[in-house]
């Protein structure tokens, strides 16, 4: 320290962003700068259909957790017959709305008579894990993938680019179709549900990675070439550090949005395989199987039909309300 | 500034206690280059990129962005560069930075050769030699507070300032005149000016020896250019730092070079002191660039009929003129200029132009005195003043040509 060059003026400047800093959060707010996540959430929390679309979004995960809890409480599940309110000469449900009780609130499935509303409640669980973990499968591979291809271009660019290219071109729900055919009833310790579940959750997550790669690796083409990149570059950061501490935070935002909008569809993917019938089997409930048998009593029990597309609709619409929330929240060009 | 004083007293105060193992500023100096020892060498120095197309990625041609220059920096000094976009200026401060490796040629700092040195071979060198980048909205990461943007030098050097990290970044924001308060702040609350003094304050962390400035204030508003100019001065005389400043803006070179080097199409045309090069532009393309500065003063305004206008663009970096480069533009153009290429001679004491016919110097090809068509065309776009004046001084063929001001 030089004594003589230490002049108060100097001194006090420090001194007051330490005493700003320490006198805790009344004093350090007007100090605390707001980070862009801290201002998408205030801008997500003003905007009043997203909010409503991720409330549903959390009461469904909720549903999907405490199914048991929930059948239990209505002292129904999933699986049980109830012959005895089946009309046995139409096979229908007896009473009006197919079957709408106290005891049964969305009625009970024509010929065997299992409850609708513990099975809508179960085939929640199919939906959401499907949905959710074939997303995490897309998101990782897609984000690893689009980064490696974006960031270290050359040849390994051309190749995932490529790969990418093909997969999209390619027929998705026909290979699926095709590979639950051949499918072993058992594998990885699993068994014939389980197996389904599993496949098609690799299979959904491996074809919706392109879709993540194309957006990751042009964000990454674009990122890697403003000036912060070089400024750490020529401050003697390596590869790494540049991906990891300038590169990846600020793919976060892209990334979350495009996850957002990918649970639907996954959704949807889910719902349309197993009304196929290469989805989840019965007894497991899942929504899209109670859809395509419901197609034979459209006329007869209409509701059946009403109660799982309603389940489906619903679902999808708060996801993607909630997604395009989150996108307008995250985009910087949004209004502030 | 109204916060110079206080700036000085925080900098030089800090200077002795700051950036742990390294010395102060004005120790380093005098031990490692003494002001007016050459800091940074650059020879023959070459930088193409390669124009690659087809499945094979064959390479059918290179931008010869930077195509053998040679200079040096003193240690203390500030050199300037100028030129038209797109003359390699950046692509030079980037290869004196590494942030590119060159082609061909060497830089040398201090006396090493760090020409073909590897990420981890520069690392060293880079408490050394800094960079400020040209806009202030993308030099910033926008994911970072300002305390990790100006914090990173520490932690990428492995540098632990007395006093720690934060207490150093706080030093570094008073310096370059901002509030230490928002070091947890995102540089998106900032205005384009404050986000370069962010970038300036980034650059000076690791008390570097050389800071290779990119358009520093070609993004700013004038009313800030000014404020920053004027903090690189002050940052000059109490740090002993020495600047490589590139940018288009004459006058914001004019204002802080000590010496100046002009670039067209990737070769240095002219390099010379302040003084000489505004008073007596020897390079026809000199003279041209100077005669586009608009001259604040309505009384003289009479003068701006001597603005130089220059025939078309610039040529193609990817195949460019044979001879001098410039010959396609020059009114002065004869024979010579399109077969020979001029070498970078000391035609005064600190004035090197390359140029057979300069203007303000004895002529270096004499012999050849016929106009290419090209030149009788752009003599068109010269006013009568410049070409008179220079047929006065071929007249009188003499050696210290007078100021072509002089003429009118």
């Amino acid at each position: 320290m030089t004594a003589p060059l230490h002049e108060p003026t100097a001194e006090a400047a420090p001194s007051a962003a330490e005493e700003a800093v320490l006198a805790g959060s009344a004093e350090g707010k007007a100090v605390q700068g707001r980070s862009l996540g801290r201002i998408a959430w205030e801008r997500l929390k003003r905007d009043k259909l997203a909010l409503t679309g991720g409330i549903v979004v959390l009461v469904l995960i909720a549903i999907a957790l405490l199914a048991p809890v929930i059948t239990n409480l209505v002292g129904q599940d999933p699986e049980t017959h109830h012959e005895d309110l089946i009309d046995p000469l139409f096979s229908t449900p007896k009473g009006s709305l197919g079957g709408i009780s106290a005891d049964h609130p969305f009625g009970v499935e024509p010929v065997n008579g299992r409850d609708v509303f513990a099975r809508i409640v179960y085939g929640a669980r199919i939906s959401l894990l499907v949905g959710f973990l074939s997303a995490l499968v897309a998101v990782v591979l897609g984000t690893v993938l689009g980064v490696l291809a974006g960031y270290f271009g050359g040849w390994l660019d051309a190749v995932i680019s490529r790969v990418m290219d093909g997969l999209l071109a390619f027929p998705q729900l026909l290979f699926i179709i095709a590979l639950v055919s051949v499918m072993p009833n058992e594998m990885l310790g699993l068994t014939g549900t389980g197996v389904r579940i599993f496949v098609m959750i690799l299979v959904i997550g491996f074809f919706g990675w392109p879709y993540v790669g194309r957006v990751v690796r042009g964000q990454t083409l674009s990122l890697r070439e403003r000036e912060y990149v070089e400024a750490a570059r020529s401050l003697g950061a390596g590869r790494l550090y540049i991906l990891f501490k300038e590169l990846l935070p600020n793919l976060v935002a892209p990334i979350i949005v495009y996850t957002t909008m990918m649970i639907p569809t996954n959704i949807l993917t889910e719902a349309a395989l197993s009304f196929l019938g290469v989805g989840v089997k019965p007894p497991t409930a899942s929504w899209g199987q109670m859809l395509s048998s419901a197609i034979d009593y459209y006329d007869s029990d209409p509701m059946y039909m009403v109660i799982p597309g309603l389940a489906i609709f619903i679902t999808v619409l708060a996801f993607n309300l909630f997604g395009d929330g989150v996108r307008d929240a995250l985009d910087p060009k949004g209004s502030r | 500034m109204s916060e110079k004083p206080e700036d000085a007293a925080v900098t030089t105060s800090a200077q002795s206690d700051g950036a742990g193992p390294k010395p102060a500023a004005g120790t380093t100096l005098t031990k490692d280059a003494a002001p007016g020892e050459t800091l940074l060498k650059v020879t023959g120095l070459q930088k193409h990129f390669p124009i690659r197309k087809g499945l094979l990625q064959r390479q059918v041609g290179a931008v010869r962005a930077v195509d053998g220059i040679d200079f040096e920096v003193k240690s203390g000094e500030t050199l300037g560069v100028v030129g038209e976009s797109g003359c390699g200026k950046s692509t030079m401060g980037r290869l004196i930075t590494r942030l590119l490796e060159p082609t061909a040629g060497t830089v040398e700092f201090e006396g090493r050769d760090i020409t073909h040195l590897g990420v981890s071979g520069m690392r060293p060198m880079r408490r050394d030699v800094q960079m400020i980048f040209q806009d202030p909205y993308s030099s910033l990461n926008p994911r970072h507070t300002i305390g990790t943007i100006i914090g990173a030098p520490f932690k990428l050097q492995g540098v632990t300032p007395e006093g720690g990290i934060k207490k150093e970044v706080q030093r570094l924001l008073s310096v370059v005149g901002l509030n230490p308060e928002h070091y947890n702040r995102y540089p998106h609350e900032f205005s384009g000016g404050q986000r370069q003094r962010i970038g300036i304050a980034r650059a000076l962390a690791l008390n570097p020896k050389l800071v290779v400035a990119d358009e520093p204030v070609s993004a700013l508003d004038v009313s800030i250019q000014a404020q920053v100019v004027n903090l690189l001065d002050d940052l000059q005389q109490e740090l002993g730092l020495t600047y490589v400043i590139i940018a288009h803006d004459l006058s914001v070179v004019r204002h802080v070079s000590d010496r100046i080097a002009v670039m067209y199409l990737g070769k240095i045309v002219e390099l010379a002191d302040r003084e000489s090069l505004y008073k007596a532009p020897m390079h026809p393309y000199t003279k041209a660039l100077m005669s586009a500065v608009p001259i604040p003063d309505p009384r003289r305004r009479a003068a701006k009929s001597e603005r130089i206008l220059l025939k078309g663009d610039v040529p193609s970096p990817i195949s460019p003129p044979s001879g001098c480069r410039f010959h396609t533009r020059c009114w002065k153009a004869t024979e010579i200029c399109t077969t020979k290429e001029p070498p970078l001679l000391e035609l005064k004491p600190g004035q090197q132009v390359a140029c057979h016919h300069p203007e303000n110097a004895e002529d270096q090809a004499p012999q050849d005195t016929v106009l290419l068509t090209a030149a009788k065309e752009a003599v068109e776009l010269v006013p009568d003043a410049v070409v008179s004046a220079d047929a006065a001084q071929k007249a009188r063929a003499e050696a210290t040509g007078e100021e072509p001001e002089d003429a009118k």
